[in-house]
């Protein structure tokens, strides 16, 4: 019960969003989340949109780990 | 560049466990706190990644597994209110009480009714006017938000047969309890979803007063090794401080709007953990001006006296000094088709992911 899911708002209707997981959209409430927009990637539990996801931070991470691996290539 | 795929690429995996072989020198036990981490844990075989001077081990993040027997009994002796209809998230229903389950009070002929969302206990109410809704609240953080918004629904639409009975949990008091009893654990690997709605400061005392290392973390095994990479730089380097890998969800304030409701509905008491006893300041009851929703007032009933399952030591797995295999219960007569105990019964139980990715074929 405690795993939360990103997914992608399709839609929104007052309280209540639609969010994408790929195979399945499923309703959120939207209560705890300001400025929801359609296209905004989220992370849902337990049937409530938790917070956005920030995507330009997912990349930055990401861009640590090209960083990471070109070290251990010169390294070695 | 494919993000989520980034997250659980094979290369990356090997480029942080590399960096960890490389890196750490003094032997660590980080323990995890949350279900989803537990999970991750077993089923990605981080474990088997990692050099021998660190060792996982899961703590008592799993809501199912942490709600104690004496809560089981009392939903269980509501369920057999002819009028109650329980409202359920679905792990809970298997879970073993002193005596019977509400799987077993379903299969009875109780109601008892799986839902997804705390609003729909609330729609269920309004649906059903001549039954009484009870929607059991368990969890930490992450769904006190979900029953605050229901209970505020309820009340804004006037019904007066909507009633939660809550055992929801907070974290903190039960990471520090775990060190004052004297378990063994170096660092903290924190969990994410309860971050992003708390923020990162509530770790900030485990850091300060017991100088534990605390990383935030994700879900995917990219996160969860670069957080365990984060911890080595933390205990190696002598630096001990709260930080977040998890930073495309988690805001260091957190969710405003989700701790605002919290503080409105709900307010800290003591509560009973699994294995853990009574933990001051670890529950979350709700607030005097929504009091009436309570079942556990509003809807008196005889509990029976609380009993464990004999030989059954989930209470130590979940402090995280023994492990699944220790049980001699484990995958002989305690199976996730017939569970024991309640580290057994969710997903998210150490016991279950450990049936489930093969810790008893070893």
């Amino acid at each position: 019960m405690c795993l939360g899911i990103p997914g992608k708002v399709v839609w929104i209707n007052g309280d209540i969003a639609g969010v994408d997981f790929g195979e399945v959209v499923v309703e959120a409430g939207t209560h705890i989340v300001d400025d929801l927009s359609v296209g905004d990637y989220v992370l849902v539990h337990s049937g409530y949109i938790l917070e956005k996801l920030d995507m330009d931070e997912a990349r930055k991470t990401l861009e640590l780990f090209d960083e990471l691996a070109r070290v251990q290539q010169e390294a070695s | 560049m494919n993000i989520p795929a980034g997250f659980k690429s094979g290369r990356n995996c090997t480029v942080l466990a590399n960096q960890i072989r490389a890196e750490s020198k003094t032997p660590a036990v980080i323990m995890e706190v949350c279900g989803g981490h537990t999970m991750a844990l077993y089923r990605c075989g981080i474990p088997s990644l990692l050099p021998s001077t660190i060792r996982m081990v899961s703590g008592p993040g799993c809501p199912v597994c942490v709600s104690d027997v004496r809560f089981i009994d009392r939903a269980v002796a509501l369920s057999r209110l002819p009028d109650v209809i329980i409202a359920t998230y679905g792990d809970l229903i298997r879970v073993p009480g002193s005596t019977s389950s509400l799987e077993k009070e379903k299969a009875s002929g109780a109601s008892i009714r799986i839902i997804w969302s705390a609003l729909d206990a609330v729609a269920m109410a309004a649906a059903n006017p001549d039954r009484r809704i009870v929607f059991l609240g368990i969890g930490f953080e992450t769904t006190i938000p979900g029953t605050a918004i229901a209970v505020r629904e309820a009340k804004k639409a006037g019904l007066s047969n909507f009633f939660t009975f809550c055992s929801h949990k907070i974290m903190p008091p039960a990471m520090a309890a775990l060190i004052d009893e004297g378990v063994s654990i170096d660092a903290y690997l924190c969990p994410g979803h309860v971050s992003v709605v708390t923020g990162s400061a509530i770790y900030a005392p485990i850091a300060a007063d017991y100088h534990k290392p605390c990383v935030i973390s994700g879900f995917e095994p990219v996160d969860i090794l670069q957080s365990i990479l984060m911890i080595t730089r933390q205990i190696e380097s002598g630096r001990v401080a709260v930080e977040i890998q998890y930073t495309r969800a988690v805001h260091p304030e957190g969710n405003r709007r989700a701790q605002a409701l919290i503080a409105e509905v709900f307010s800290p008491c003591d509560d009973w953990w699994r294995g853990l006893g009574v933990i001051a300041g670890s529950g979350m009851r709700l607030a005097d001006a929504y009091r009436r929703f309570d079942a556990a007032e509003a809807i008196p009933v005889t509990v029976e006296e609380p009993r464990e399952a004999a030989g059954c030591i989930c209470g130590s797995i979940l402090k995280g000094v023994r492990m699944p295999a220790d049980c001699r219960l484990f995958a002989a007569t305690c199976t996730p088709d017939n569970p024991v105990g309640a580290c057994m019964v969710s997903s998210e139980g150490a016991c279950a992911a450990a049936y489930q990715y093969g810790a008893h074929e070893k």
